[in-house]
């Protein structure tokens, strides 16, 4: 899956970021995710992983080194849903649209397109606190699908929901991404997570941050939700926690 | 696809911690299926009963003191309420006289909210986009609030005369400050993470404002109308203490009729310029339920 061949849609190279009160999030960290490759980052809590992804859309600068995004076309996907309170989701879902000046009627049928991807058709006229918090994470997703990104940042998107919800919206994305193919760069705090959505997954150490880690997941897409049980999974995701327990 | 550099950052530190605020967002449950019938009496109850039942309290307590406690030659200070309601409001001759006030007193507080609406929404949109202006005017802004008006009068009557415009200032003057304030607060409770959506698309200041801060905002502006709204009633009052000039409104009347110890008629005043301002609070607090109802609700609502 890794097209070595081809420039990396996203490469940090020996990124260094310092805060104004002196502390370093990331410490020499490099790191290349290819087009269409999807790359998770695990780490123990602060070691920079959110940070990595501010870098990479440009919401914060760097201290030293390089960062190279291949487009403009980027998604992004926090934490936190953050859908404004006043506006229903269909308007929630237009908003980078709106923001980028994207043409009215692409745009209707883009925000269309991206709604049914995520699910939420039917849903166009709710506000964001009608939803449960996997819609409206649902939303935030449809919101960035809209700008067909190329490349596709995701900060812990799903940490705050329960597992269910969160398996199954797993499932969907790795199916929104075989349906658009954009290069992801996935930071979570859940090994499992990482393994089951990843071709590679990278390991953090704690701040400052630096990649001690890259391990290649075989398993061939489409993944099916029973692979999560399967002996190969639970050995993968053992080597993961081991690297994060040597850290 | 063409390689561009977004950051290539030679010596760029920069100030921001990363540490995102991760507030709820809007996890309010639709107040669906609540009780039957009997807890909506019951709700109605406390909602409409409860005032009343005070009310009650009031006019007993107003009763006592007017009967009991005063005598007959201090009864004037606080007539019995029948008599106010008898003389004051159920006397033609005099109620022409009183409706004709509360016409000016209503124009009066109207005229100035609205201007301190406007200046009061304007200062705090400027203020919020830059802290110089905001370090520069808010100080001012509380200074314009404990500033005696009573010491503004020579002044304002120099330049203004005795008559409407006069009034109009001092209603815009009291009735400002809850408006600044509020407002600005709202102008800056977007959260950080919503900020970062524009700062991502690099929107534009007035994109941001008009499509972040300023919806963000319109619960707190609606909380300062609000409170302002019964400041512009007393605004107004307080003007026509001073400047009683040309048409005469409820304050007017009030230092006349006190000066003349006509009680029926000063309290039938007073009882209607609370109504003006209760009237004028109610009708913003109605709009901001129509305008910022359906995805703002109170919190321990």
């Amino acid at each position: 899956m890794t097209t070595a061949t081809r420039a990396p849609a996203l490469r940090f190279s020996g990124v260094t970021k310092q805060f104004g009160g002196g502390t370093t999030a990331l410490a020499d960290a490099s790191l290349e995710v290819a087009p269409g490759e999807f790359v998770s980052v695990v780490g123990p809590s602060g070691c920079g992983k959110s940070t990595l992804l501010r870098i990479a859309s440009g919401l914060d600068g760097i201290t030293e080194g390089s960062v190279e995004v291949a487009t403009k076309r980027l998604g992004y996907v926090f934490q936190d849903a953050t859908l404004l309170p006043w506006r229903t989701v269909y308007q929630n879902a237009a908003l980078f649209a709106e923001l980028e000046k994207m043409d009215k009627a692409e745009r209707r049928r883009r925000i269309a397109e991206a709604l049914d991807l995520v699910g939420l058709t039917g849903f166009e006229k709710h506000l964001p606190h009608q939803l449960s918090g996997g819609m409206r994470m649902r939303a935030s997703l449809a919101r960035s699908l809209v700008l067909d990104p190329e490349v596709f940042l995701f900060d812990e998107p799903f940490g705050a929901l329960d597992e269910i919800t969160r398996e199954r919206l797993n499932d969907e994305l790795l199916r929104t991404h075989r349906a658009r193919s954009f290069a992801a760069l996935f930071v979570t705090h859940s090994v499992a997570e990482a393994v089951f959505l990843s071709t590679r997954v990278v390991v953090m150490s704690a701040r400052p941050g630096r990649v001690i880690a890259d391990i290649a997941v075989p398993f061939e897409y489409p993944r099916v939700p029973e692979l999560r049980y399967t002996p190969e999974f639970a050995a993968l995701c053992g080597e993961v926690s081991a690297h994060l327990r040597s850290e | 696809m063409s390689t561009a550099d977004t950051g290539t950052g030679t010596g760029v530190t920069d100030q921001i911690s990363p540490e995102r605020v991760v507030a709820p967002l809007a996890g309010r449950a639709a107040p669906a299926g609540r009780g039957g019938a009997g807890t909506a009496a019951r709700a109605a109850g406390t909602r409409y009963g409860l005032p009343l039942l005070v009310a009650g309290v009031i006019i007993g307590i107003w009763y006592v003191i007017s009967e009991v406690v005063l005598n007959s030659y201090q009864r004037f200070m606080l007539p019995p309420p029948h008599r106010v309601l008898e003389v004051g409001f159920f006397t033609w001759s005099n109620f022409v006289p009183l409706m004709d006030a509360l016409g000016v007193t209503a124009r009066v507080t109207f005229t100035g909210f609205a201007i301190a609406i406007v200046l009061g929404v304007g200062a705090a949109v400027a203020m919020s986009q830059a802290k110089w202006v905001e370090n520069a005017l808010y100080p001012w802004a509380v200074v314009l609030q404990t500033v005696p008006i009573l010491a503004l009068t020579p002044f304002l009557s120099f330049f203004f005369g005795f008559a409407l415009t006069p009034r109009v200032i001092v209603t815009v003057i009291i009735a400002f400050f809850p408006i600044v304030s509020n407002s600005l607060f709202g102008l800056q409770s977007a959260e950080a993470g919503m900020r970062d959506l524009f700062a991502l698309h690099k929107a534009g200041r007035w994109t941001r404002l008009w499509k972040l801060q300023f919806p963000a905002a319109l619960p707190a502006i609606f909380t300062g109308l609000r409170t302002s709204a019964g400041l512009a009633v007393i605004g107004a009052i307080v003007g026509e203490l001073f400047f009683k000039q040309g048409q005469a409104g409820l304050g007017t009347n009030m230092t006349v009729y006190t000066s003349l110890t006509e009680g029926e008629q000063l309290w039938a005043s007073v009882l209607t310029a609370s109504a003006l301002g209760i009237a004028v609070f109610v009708f913003f607090g109605w709009l901001s339920q129509r305008v910022v109802g359906r995805w703002y609700q109170p919190k321990g609502r």
